[in-house]
């Protein structure tokens, strides 16, 4: 059990060291968010988009888990350069356990994102967010929950594909239905019935609608309860499907 | 002692046009501190047993003992005793050489200051002292080359297996690595295991050649006996002796193809 958590704490020193090298991937990443808080959120101010709370405390939950969604569900991109290098399999003759090897890789993943997140919450105050801190950091939980999960996910599909030509059509055909159909940009609430019903067959959204939950205050509704039940599913499910693959690896 | 022993170990891989029979049943045995050239034309089962032996694929058939460790029950053991270089190697160009280098004892299960210690051992025995802080992407070929075996030695394996060690070498590196390779022998008494395409490699640098074909043994023995028996006489070389052996030269790529 110790060696696990060191060799874990050992997979993510490594890439940690290599993401803090390189300080225009780490804001960069935020980028995309800070573009719709600046451009976007200004034409929800005055539009009632749900029953309690302003339009911040609607759309930047949305947007911390948009991050989530793009940062993570492309992080398989380094591994599969790392493939090329041969990285990977060198890390695969290793004693160290499979699990360390994917979940020293998705830990990272999840410090960057959330360190993002908070960027893009400390613009949001700027602009005129008000939310309390409790829903504000577990926001940050379920985008680090979330970015475990899609990264895991992200991992394993690398390590099927071979080419970035392959991955990227892969990795966009799922996260734009995922983005349109869990109300990220807009409350699903304001959907058509049909749209609606649609929308509650894509996990992602019962995450949104859970920090939306938390963002005004509300921590033990039924939005929260079914958040944190299907984060967890996910989270099982797609930590076990990534340690297969690091396990088996292609031929 | 042998150091690798397995028997019937097999591979067959399930494909849409039916099973394919890449390794049928492979009865090896080499004793500790052999350097074993592996030989074989292209898609004979080279690579696919060396896959097996080094726990990255699981056997389909057979069994095999590496370092004391059943490569089936006990993988994990097998990976402690064994080191493994790739034919792409398995740095990352943007690592330094001694972070790469302490990183992977650690991953070996050293602590941080025995892996200090052996980074600093492994780059004075492979002639790597004044590299050590540049990034892996500037070494020349041969450079990489030794960096990528003492990476294969961090954790002082028992076997270090080498998977074509010279391709993409100018003649000068590829003399310079079989001397590295020499010497890793004499200093640490590993048991090497490697295979290529190079016939002039594996008559100078193996104890031992083991010939495969269409993912069986079809030879082996010291070169001179394969000469001796193949082709007429110890002096012959070894091209034709593998001619008579496989029917087929054994031509390297121009291209080296790289492992995904």
């Amino acid at each position: 059990m110790t060696t696990f958590v060191s060799d874990t704490a050992l997979v993510f020193g490594r890439y940690a060291r290599q993401t803090l090298r390189s300080r225009t991937q780490i804001l960069f990443g935020a980028l995309m968010p800070l573009l719709y808080l600046l451009f976007y959120g200004p034409l929800l101010t005055g539009v009632p988009l749900a029953p309690h709370g302003g339009s911040w405390q609607v759309l930047v939950p949305g947007l911390l888990l948009q991050l989530g969604l793009f940062g993570a569900a492309f992080s398989g991109f380094g591994l599969l350069i790392e493939k090329q290098h041969g990285v990977v399999e060198r890390m695969r003759v290793t004693p160290v356990s499979r699990l360390a090897l994917l979940l020293g890789r998705v830990l990272r993943d999840a410090a960057l994102l959330v360190f993002q997140a908070a960027l893009v919450v400390l613009v949001a105050l700027a602009m005129g967010l008000r939310a309390p801190l409790l829903g504000i950091l577990i926001g940050f939980g379920f985008v680090a929950a979330m970015t475990v999960s899609l990264a895991s996910l992200s991992y394993a599909l690398a390590m099927r594909v071979a080419t970035p030509q392959t991955f990227a059509p892969l990795v966009n055909a799922v996260n734009l239905p995922a983005m349109l159909l869990s109300g990220l940009l807009l409350p699903m609430s304001l959907a058509p019935g049909w749209l609606n019903a649609l929308s509650h067959l894509m996990p992602l959204r019962y995450l949104v609608d859970a920090v939306r939950a938390a963002f005004v205050g509300d921590y033990d509704g039924t939005a929260m309860r079914y958040g944190v039940l299907v984060t967890a599913a996910l989270l099982v499910a797609s930590v076990t499907t990534g340690t297969h693959l690091f396990r088996k690896a292609g031929a | 002692m042998a150091v690798i022993s397995t028997a019937g170990l097999a591979r067959t891989f399930e494909t849409r046009h039916g099973p394919v029979h890449a390794v049928h049943g492979i009865d090896l045995t080499v004793p500790a501190g052999e350097i074993l050239g592996f030989l074989g034309p292209n898609g004979a089962g080279k690579t696919t047993t060396l896959r097996m032996l080094t726990t990255l694929l699981a056997p389909t058939g057979g069994a095999a003992t590496v370092a004391g460790h059943d490569l089936v029950r006990d993988p994990r053991g097998v990976r402690r005793a064994t080191g493994y270089v790739a034919q792409s190697g398995g740095v990352d160009p943007t690592v330094s050489v001694r972070e790469e280098l302490t990183t992977q004892g650690r991953l070996y299960g050293l602590t941080r200051s025995q892996s200090t210690a052996r980074a600093e051992e492994l780059a004075d025995r492979l002639d790597l002292t004044g590299l050590l802080d540049r990034r892996c992407a500037a070494l020349s070929g041969g450079q990489r080359r030794r960096l990528d075996i003492a990476m294969g030695l961090t954790h002082r394996p028992a076997v270090l297996f080498l998977d074509e060690p010279t391709t993409g070498l100018d003649p000068g590196s590829r003399a310079d690595l079989w001397d590295t390779v020499r010497r890793v022998r004499a200093q640490w008494g590993t048991t090497v295991f490697l295979t290529t395409h190079y016939l002039d490699e594996a008559d100078a640098l193996a104890d031992r050649l083991v010939v495969v074909d269409q993912g069986r043994i079809v030879a082996e023995g010291t070169p001179a006996a394969l000469k001796t028996r193949y082709a007429g006489s110890p002096d012959a070389s070894l091209h034709d002796a593998f001619l008579a052996i496989t029917g087929r030269a054994a031509t390297p790529p121009d291209a080296a193809p790289v492992a995904v």
